[in-house]
């Protein structure tokens, strides 16, 4: 009965938790407004295990000389290191597609953030379902 | 440190290329312990930069978060024959470079 009770606490704790990427994407951003939409994180729906998880980050830009992608960060709000890489691209890119392998601490939502030549930021989720973390003695 | 490049022998001025680089390195978190209980210290290639013909065209700057091996792919115009040059360096401070050449046509 009681650790019901406390269950119910820890739910409604984690229910009203702030989000946990807010202050970092406020740092990379300065402050400005990043909208949801043309950059794409692919990746598998559900990972075996986090210690290596393909991933596609996708941004629709026509990556002309005067609109183009100057970078994308790539974020996980439960790995220890919540700043996984920042790509840095460019008119020269011709297509503005990045492929890696990444790490991850269970089960989580990946952001990634793109900044176009204009100063805008915009941002895309994956949600990842890993079964066996990357961190098993970090915890 | 063993890295593999691998982008077309050949290409079309102005086509787009795809560039992959496989580095052999253990990124280590630091969050790990060894069989004798000591942490092992973080270790990861922290920056990689791609010139192309002396020009930068690409950049990625990495943490833990970047997977054993890291294996990236990208793209860049082929604009010129030459070299396509890598060079990334690890939180050990050691650095290692990797090419490979492009004809353009």
């Amino acid at each position: 009965m009681l650790s019901g009770l406390w269950a119910m606490a820890a739910g409604v704790a984690r229910a009203q938790q702030p989000d946990p990427l807010a202050p970092l994407i406020q740092q990379i951003t300065a402050g400005a407004t990043v909208t949801v939409g043309r950059i794409k994180v692919v990746t598998p729906r559900l990972a075996d295990n986090g210690h290596s998880v393909p991933m596609t980050l996708t941004v629709e830009s026509p990556m002309t000389a005067d609109d183009f992608v100057r970078s994308i960060t790539l974020l996980s709000p439960r790995n220890p290191r919540p700043l996984m890489a920042k790509f840095m691209l460019g008119p020269h890119s011709g297509r503005a597609e990045v492929f890696t392998r990444v790490r991850l601490n269970g089960t989580q939502i990946v952001v990634a953030i793109a900044q176009l030549s204009d100063g805008s930021f915009w941002s895309g989720t994956a949600e990842v379902e890993v079964t066996e973390s990357a961190c098993l003695d970090a915890g | 440190m063993v890295a593999r490049v691998d982008l077309p022998k050949t290409a079309r001025s102005g086509e787009v290329i795809r560039v992959r680089i496989a580095i052999q390195h253990p990124m280590e978190t630091g969050f790990r312990f060894d069989i004798s209980g000591r942490a092992v210290p973080k270790n990861v290639i922290n920056l990689l930069i791609c010139r192309y013909n002396g020009e930068e065209v690409f950049r990625a700057e990495m943490s833990s978060g970047i997977a054993a091996n890291p294996l990236l792919q990208f793209y860049t115009i082929a604009r010129a024959s030459g070299d396509l040059v890598f060079e990334w360096v690890d939180d050990a401070g050691r650095r290692d470079t990797e090419r490979a050449a492009i004809a353009v046509a």
